[in-house]
């Protein structure tokens, strides 16, 4: 574990999540949802757990954040909140 | 003040941002309006609890958990006889060379079904927008509502 990466990682993720969950616009918060997941799988490759942070690559910041943005697509883009 | 953030927060920085995120997650699926934003809260509540058990296995000065020359060449032998072969008496790898892998294994599995626990909930958003019109949760209790007094 490398501590000063871990803690400017770490505080970029807390403010990624804090985004993902004040955009108002589903596509946005859907896009920093994607930033967050990536920046969980740097966080899973910088405590050594490789095997975790490219399964996270790949459905974190890929599968999820499309998924996602095809149920945008077929549904509503603005949120009350 | 700075000495007290020195010897509590920083030393489980991992563990302070893990009740943080857990948190953000709670109030995002409780309070929340919109169903992909519980949806969002949701995941990163999961996240949270990978990263709870993910950093419970780093050590200090430890590397990744793969088994190559620097550990030495009985950790080598000792792995390519498939790790336990007969006639070996002692475990040749030093554990405090690499992070503890149980930990990582088991959130493999938590990641891999959170994804699969995603796509149904997304999918069940559309199945409840094409019926209701909206995605908001209010909207969509009044409709039921109306729908219960009619009959």
């Amino acid at each position: 574990m490398i501590l000063p990466l871990d803690i400017i990682l770490l505080i970029f993720l807390v403010i990624a999540a804090v985004v993902a969950l004040k955009l108002r616009d589903l596509l946005g918060a859907a896009m920093v949802f994607s930033t967050y997941g990536f920046l969980i799988c740097l966080i899973w490759a910088e405590m050594g757990a490789v095997d975790v942070a490219f399964t996270e690559a790949t459905v974190g910041a890929g599968i999820s954040g499309a998924l996602m943005i095809a149920t945008i697509f077929k549904t509503a883009r603005k949120s009350s909140d | 003040m700075m000495e007290w953030i020195k010897t509590t927060i920083v030393p489980h920085f991992n563990f302070w941002i893990y009740v943080v995120i857990m948190m953000l997650g709670l109030w995002a699926a409780i309070g929340k309006n919109n169903l992909i934003k519980k949806l969002i809260g949701l995941s990163i509540f999961q996240t949270a609890i990978l990263l709870l058990y993910v950093s419970m296995g780093v050590k200090e000065g430890a590397s990744i958990p793969i088994v190559d020359e620097t550990m030495g060449e009985a950790a080598v032998d000792f792995m390519a006889q498939g790790g336990g072969a007969a006639g070996a008496t002692a475990f040749p790898i030093n554990p405090d060379l690499f992070a503890n892998p149980l930990p990582h294994v088991l959130m493999l599995t938590a990641i891999v079904v959170g994804v699969a626990t995603l796509g149904v909930a997304l999918a069940l958003c559309q199945v409840i927008f094409r019926d209701f019109g909206t995605l908001e949760e209010p909207e969509i209790l009044n409709q039921i509502q109306t729908i219960q007094d009619d009959v």
